[in-house]
């Protein structure tokens, strides 16, 4: 019933997102204008700053999440939606692993068009140790997305969400970024220390742990109205 | 509760009009010289910054799974708290690092984590200020992601290296030190109960007075 509910949710998310592209078009093309705004920010006479790729990747995948946090909530909020979803009889927490299913899913099609944008602007070794990259983006994405969804669904009814979606959301979520650039960084070095990018996905698959059991706890009482 | 504010006031003043004196005669630190003084307030300030984020943290989890009102006053005053008292933490840590240091600030686990955790606390009281209706149990979950910040921050000298001193120097202080520390961290203490029990009764007050106006304008 729980991981029913929780498909459903997602496919639904998926079927509506598969149909327009919006988020995903305007999410992606707005992770790649922060990937410029950055470079320019942090290249040096033609040649980036230390650790410069790394920082700007995870930059690009936090700003553009926000982002597409914000859009497919309002997307439910627009046809009060949310409210239905919420008085289906199925356990609320189930809605919110769907949600987050969703969202996960669509950052990471966006980290696939990132990366080897990254790989071809900076000249790294995104290919060095793929296993690697692709789990420590995995595990961030779920960091930040497993906090950002419950603090987008909650939103929904605030005034000013806009704004006060980023800052709830960073504070909270930057140990996870932290995490992600020095992981990732360990791995754009030559040649890549897997070791250190190791120790690293430790502590985002630790933060991820922690963030998930925290939602799913508060997640039933904070959307009962 | 209500009769114990005088003691509490006459208390948290006595302490604090003691404290400098004290201070001032405890011994010097070999290396440190007159900068090591700040350490009275700054550690002391910390500790009350993790007790009231725990407060905070406590309360808002009743006020969610409980609507316990009340609850929900007592984390708003700790949240307030865990902001001023973070801030003391926040000046004179670089106060005492621009000494020791040389640099007023270092991107080291410690100093990063503090002001993350002070940022999520504040983030907090914006929200409950701007959030509109609802703000509260936004608010709330919160200081429940805040609370689980707090064990990371004290911890966090210890498993990463860093240059701010780990939380073996307080256990091992020298004996003229020791008096003197502990009875800053007793001042705080009191200073903080105070605080907080005032701040939570305003909030009751105000909750009373609205109801009351509300009662009126049904009439």
């Amino acid at each position: 019933m729980f991981f029913r509910v929780a498909w459903l949710v997602m496919r639904k998310d998926l079927t509506v997102e598969v149909r327009s592209r919006e988020i995903l078009y305007t999410t992606a093309f707005f992770a790649v204008a922060c990937v410029l705004v950055f470079s320019f920010a942090l290249v040096k006479e033609g040649r980036p700053l230390e650790d410069a790729a790394a920082g700007i990747l995870w930059i690009a995948v936090a700003f553009a999440g926000t982002l597409a946090l914000g859009r497919t909530f309002e997307r439910e909020r627009h046809s009060e939606t949310l409210r239905a979803l919420m008085l289906a009889p199925s356990p609320r927490a189930a809605i919110y692993v769907g949600k987050l299913l969703g969202i996960v899913l669509l950052l990471l099609v966006v980290e696939a068009v990132l990366v080897p944008l990254i790989g071809l602007l900076f000249n790294v070794p995104i290919l060095a140790r793929p296993l690697l990259l692709t789990g420590l983006l995995a595990a961030g994405t779920v960091g930040f997305a497993a906090v950002g969804t419950l603090f987008a669904a909650m939103l929904v009814r605030a005034r000013s969400r806009d704004v006060l979606l980023p800052v709830l959301l960073y504070p909270i979520t930057i140990p996870v970024v932290i995490g992600g650039v020095r992981g990732t960084a360990a791995l754009f070095e030559l040649p890549p220390s897997g070791e250190v990018a190791g120790m690293w996905m430790a502590l985002l698959l630790f933060f991820d742990v922690v963030f998930v059991t925290l939602s799913l706890w508060t997640f039933e009482p904070l959307m009962t109205e | 509760m209500k009769r114990s504010y005088p003691f509490l006031v006459l208390a948290a003043v006595v302490l604090f009009a003691a404290a400098p004196i004290l201070v001032d005669r405890a011994p010097y630190e070999s290396t440190m010289g007159l900068v090591q003084k700040i350490f009275y307030y700054h550690v002391p300030s910390a500790m009350v910054m993790f007790l009231s984020a725990l407060v905070c943290g406590v309360a808002s989890a009743l006020y969610l799974f409980r609507r316990n009102a009340a609850a929900d006053r007592w984390a708003s005053a700790a949240a307030e708290l865990t902001v001023v008292f973070g801030l003391i933490v926040l000046v004179t840590g670089p106060l005492w690092a621009r000494k020791a240091w040389g640099v007023w600030w270092q991107w080291d686990a410690r100093l990063t984590s503090t002001l993350l955790m002070w940022m999520i606390f504040a983030a907090y009281l914006l929200v409950r200020r701007f959030g509109g209706p609802g703000a509260e149990k936004l608010a709330a979950a919160m200081a429940v992601f805040g609370m689980a910040n707090v064990p990371f921050v004290y911890v966090s000298v210890n498993i990463w290296r860093t240059i701010h001193p780990t939380t073996r120097v307080v256990p091992t202080l020298a004996p003229g030190m020791r008096g003197v520390f502990w009875f800053a961290v007793l001042a705080f203490m009191v200073l903080f109960a105070l605080l907080l029990a005032l701040r939570a009764r305003l909030e009751a007050r105000r909750a009373e007075v609205e109801e009351l106006y509300l009662m009126v304008e049904e009439d």
